[in-house]
C-alpha cells in the first residue's frame, strides 16, 4: 500500500457526523437498520439519501426502535452481512440487552455511538454516560478526539472487529455536538483505497447456509455458558494486538497513526491527566499554556478503552507523580468513574504509585474550558506539593 | 393444487424427534406443519419461551433448519434483519437460492413484549411469515397472564382465589390487530384442523410481503389437561367459536370453518384445569358473560366476512 500524504486537496469541511456518514458510505454496509436520536439523527438522514440515489448497494431497515434497530442488526450480522447501526445515549440504553446477545454471538457489528448524557432528567448534550454504561458488554469501544479521528475509527472498526482473532462487536464513540455538530477539516480517503483496506466481509457460517444449517443462540446452561463467556473475554485480550496491527496498516493507508493512546509531553510530565474524546484538544492547549509557566503537565488521551490496555497504561504513567482521570460519566458508586475507578485499579500495583485522583467533568453539555482545566491542573500541583490526596472525587466546573 | 394431508405426510420433517417439550404439547406440530408447508429452504427465529428453551438446549438442536434465537421481544425484528441481509446478498449476486422466512413467538413474546417489534416488522413489508403459538400464558416462566390468556383462566399471576376468579380481562384480538396492518395474509389456525394450518401456511409463505399466523397451541402443563387432549381442546376451542378459523386475504375476511355444532363455553371450558373454579357456585355470571362476549365476537366476524 501506498502512503497517502496529507494533501490539502484531500480536505474536506465537515462535521463529525457527516465525517462517520461519508465513512459509512466508503464501508457500503450490506445492512445498516438504524432509528434516529439527536445528535445521531444526522448519520441515518444522510446515510439515507446515499441509499435513495443509489450511492450505496445497502438495504436500509428503518426499524421501529433501536431496540429492534440492534437486533435487526444482530440477524443480518449472522447472515453473511455486514451489517452497522448508530446511535447516542437513550437509544443506546434500549439496546443494552442486545449488545451483550451480538458479543456473546461474537457478531462483528460496527455502531457509532455520539455520545450523549443519559437520562434523566433529559438533556441531548454530551457526556459518556451512555458508552460507559454500555463498558461490560464486551464491545470493543474506539474514542475520537475530533471528526478525523471518528473517521479513521470507523475503518480501523470493522477490520479489528471482524479479525478472526477477535470476533467482537465495536462501538465508535464521538462526542455529541462538540464532535457531531462541529465542523472542521477532514482528511478523507480514496473509495478505492477503502475498499481494498477493509476487504469483504467473511463469517464461518452464515445462517443463509442452508445446506449447512446451524442453530444460533441456544439455551445455553451451566455446563457451556462459562466456557463461551471464557472465550469472550479471552478475544477482548486478543484484540489489543490486532487494534495495534490494524492501526499500523492504516498508517501506511492514510499517514495517521493510531495507538491505544495518546501521549502529549508525557515524557517529563510530573502531573499527568488522563482524559478520553474531545476534551483532549482543551487539555492540549492549557498544557502548553501551563508549561509556558513551567508547570510540568502532560496528558494521556485514551483511545481504546475496550479492552482496557492497563499493562501499556501502567507504563506510560508510572513516572509521573500525581494523575488527575478525567471522567465525562459519574458511576454513582461514591468512589468516581469508571475511567478512575478503572485506572486506580490498575496503578494499585505499580511500584512508584503516582497519587490519582478524579475530576468528574461536563455532565449534560456542561462546557470544559482552559480555565477549568487550569484549576484543576493547580489542584493537582498542590497535591504534588502536599505528597497526599484531599479527595479522590472532585467535580469540576459544577455549582455546589 | 392445495396442500393436502397426504402430500404433507410425505415432505421431510424438518424438526427432529427428542426434542423437550412436554408430551402433548401443542407446538411441535405448528412447527412440522408450518416448516412442512413449504418445499424451500427456510430460515426461523424464534423468541424465548418454551418452544426455544425445549428445542435448543446446547450442544443440541432439534432444527433441521438454519435457526436464530435473539431474545424474547424481537423474534419479528431479527427475522427482518435475516430478510434484509437476504435481500442485500442477492441483490449483489452472493445468494441465489429462494429462501423463506418464519419468526416463531409465544403469545407472551408476540401480543405483549414482542408487539411493537412485530408490528414493526408487518408494516415495513418484509417478506416473512410470522407465527404466534398461542398457549395462552407465559408457560415457559411458569404460567403468568399474557393479554392472550382468556377471562376467568386461572394463571400464577391471576390466580383464583377467595374473591379473585382468575383473570379478569378478555384476551386481546391480535389477530384484527393484524389484519389492520394492511399486511396481504393474515389467518388464525389450530392445531386441530392441520390440512387448514398448512394450507394457511403455504399461503402465507406464497404471498409477497408480510404475513401473520395465530395458531391455537394447547399446554397441557398450564391448562391442567391431560397430555392427548391437545386435538380434543383446541377442536372445543373452534366449535365454541372461542378460537374462530379464518383468513384476511388482501383485506377480505374469510371464515374457514362454521361449526355446525356450535358447543357451549361451559362444554369446553369444563374439560381445562384453568377454568375449573369457575364452576364454582356464585361464578355463573362470569360464565355468562364469557359466553356472551364469545358470542358477539363470533357475530362480529362473521358480518365482517359477509
Ligand atoms: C426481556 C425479558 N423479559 C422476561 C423474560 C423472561 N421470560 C422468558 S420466556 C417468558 C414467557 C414466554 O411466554 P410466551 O411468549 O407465551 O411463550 P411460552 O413460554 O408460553 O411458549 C418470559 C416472561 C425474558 N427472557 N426477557
Ligand atoms: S409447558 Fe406447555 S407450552 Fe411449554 S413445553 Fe410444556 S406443554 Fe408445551
Ligand atoms: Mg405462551
Amino acid at each position: 500500500m501506498s502512503v497517502v500524504k496529507q494533501d490539502p486537496r484531500n480536505s474536506t469541511a465537515l462535521t463529525g457526523n457527516e465525517a462517520v456518514a461519508q465513512a459509512m458510505r466508503q464501508i457500503e454496509p450490506d445492512v445498516v437498520a438504524a432509528y434516529p436520536i439527536t445528535p445521531q439523527t444526522e448519520i441515518v438522514q444522510i446515510f439515507s439519501t446515499y441509499v435513495s440515489d443509489g450511492l450505496v448497494n445497502t438495504e436500509y431497515v428503518p426499524v421501529e426502535s433501536e431496540h429492534s434497530a440492534m437486533s435487526a442488526t444482530v440477524g443480518s450480522a449472522a447472515s453473511g452481512a455486514r451489517s452497522m447501526t448508530a446511535t447516542s445515549a437513550n437509544g443506546l440504553a434500549l439496546m443494552w440487552e442486545i449488545l451483550y446477545i451480538a458479543s456473546g454471538t461474537r457478531l462483528p457489528i460496527v455502531m457509532p455511538v455520539v455520545n450523549r448524557a443519559l437520562s434523566g432528567p433529559i438533556n441531548i448534550h454530551c457526556d459518556h454516560s451512555d458508552a460507559m454504561g454500555a463498558r461490560d458488554s464486551g464491545w470493543i469501544q474506539l474514542f475520537s478526539e475530533n471528526a478525523q479521528e471518528a473517521y479513521d475509527n470507523m475503518f480501523q472498526a470493522v477490520r479489528i472487529a471482524e479479525h478472526p482473532d477477535v470476533r467482537l462487536p465495536a462501538m465508535v464513540c464521538l462526542d455529541g455536538f462538540i464532535i457531531s455538530h462541529g465542523m472542521e477539516n477532514v482528511f478523507t480517503l480514496e473509495d478505492n483505497a477503502i475498499r481494498e483496506f477493509i476487504g469483504d466481509y467473511m463469517i464461518e457460517r452464515s445462517l443463509l447456509d442452508v445446506e449447512q444449517p446451524m442453530t444460533l443462540g441456544p439455551l445455553d446452561l451451566q455446563d457451556f455458558y462459562f466456557e463461551h463467556k471464557r472465550a469472550e473475554a479471552e478475544a477482548m485480550v486478543r484484540s489489543k494486538k490486532v487494534i495495534q496491527s490494524i492501526a499500523e496498516e492504516y498508517e501506511k493507508l492514510s499517514g495517521r497513526s493510531y495507538g491505544l493512546f495518546e501521549e502529549y509531553k508525557l515524557d517529563d510530565a510530573e502531573i499527568a491527566i488522563v482524559v478520553l474524546g474531545s476534551t483532549a484538544g482543551t487539555a492540549r492547549y492549557t498544557i502548553d499554556q501551563l508549561r509556558a509557566q513551567g508547570i510540568k503537565v502532560g496528558m494521556l488521551k485514551l483511545r481504546v478503552f475496550r479492552p482496557f490496555p492497563f499493562e501499556e497504561l501502567k507504563q506510560a504513567l508510572a513516572h509521573v507523580n500525581v494523575i488527575g482521570v478525567m471522567d465525562r460519566a459519574d458511576s454513582f458508586s461514591s468512589i468516581g468513574g469508571p475511567l478512575f475507578s478503572e485506572l486506580r485499579a490498575v496503578m494499585y500495583d505499580s511500584e512508584t504509585r503516582p497519587l490519582i485522583t478524579n475530576y468528574i467533568y461536563g455532565l449534560g453539555g456542561r462546557d470544559i474550558n482552559p480555565r477549568l482545566i487550569e484549576q484543576m491542573v493547580r489542584e493537582l500541583a498542590d497535591v504534588q506539593e502536599a505528597g497526599r490526596l484531599n479527595q479522590y472525587v472532585n467535580y469540576l466546573g459544577v455549582r455546589e | 393444487m392445495a396442500l393436502n394431508l397426504k402430500e404433507l405426510a410425505k415432505r421431510p420433517v424438518r424438526i427432529s424427534g427428542g426434542h423437550r417439550a412436554c408430551a402433548g404439547c401443542g407446538f411441535p406440530i405448528v412447527i412440522k406443519m408450518i416448516l412442512g408447508a413449504t418445499e424451500d429452504p427456510v430460515v426461523v427465529g424464534c423468541a424465548t419461551g418454551c418452544m426455544e428453551v425445549t428445542t435448543t438446549v446446547f450442544p443440541y438442536t432439534a432444527w433441521k433448519v438454519p435457526f436464530i434465537h435473539n431474545a424474547f421481544e424481537n423474534s419479528a425484528a431479527t427475522i427482518s434483519g435475516v430478510e434484509a441481509a437476504y435481500q442485500s446478498l442477492k441483490r449483489q449476486g452472493k445468494v441465489d437460492k429462494e429462501i423463506k422466512f418464519v419468526a416463531f413467538g409465544g403469545d407472551g413474546g408476540t401480543y405483549d413484549i414482542g408487539f411493537q417489534s412485530l408490528s414493526g416488522a408487518m408494516e415495513r413489508g418484509h417478506n416473512m411469515v410470522y407465527v404466534c403459538y398461542d398457549n395462552g400464558a407465559y408457560m415457559n416462566t411458569g404460567i403468568q397472564r399474557s393479554s392472550a390468556t382468556p377471562r376467568g383462566s386461572h394463571t400464577t399471576t391471576t390466580p383464583a382465589g377467595k374473591v379473585r376468579y382468575g383473570k379478569k380481562e378478555y384476551r386481546k384480538d391480535l389477530t384484527t390487530i393484524m389484519a389492520a396492518h394492511g399486511i396481504p395474509y393474515v389467518a388464525q389456525a389450530s392445531v386441530s384442523n392441520l390440512v387448514d394450518l398448512a394450507r394457511k401456511a403455504e399461503k402465507a409463505f406464497n404471498v409477497d410481503g408480510p404475513a401473520f399466523l395465530n395458531v391455537f397451541s394447547p399446554c397441557r402443563l398450564g391448562w391442567n389437561v391431560p397430555a392427548d387432549s391437545a386435538r380434543d381442546i383446541s377442536k372445543g376451542a373452534t366449535d365454541s367459536c372461542f378460537w374462530p378459523l379464518f383468513e384476511v386475504e388482501n383485506g377480505v375476511w374469510k371464515v374457514s370453518y362454521k361449526p355446525r355444532n356450535k358447543i357451549s363455553m361451559d362444554d369446553w371450558m369444563e374439560s381445562q384445569g384453568r377454568f375449573r373454579h369457575l364452576f364454582k357456585p356464585g361464578n355463573e355470571g362470569i360464565r355468562e358473560e364469557i359466553q356472551a362476549q364469545v358470542d358477539q365476537q363470533w357475530e362480529l366476524l362473521l358480518k365482517r366476512a359477509e
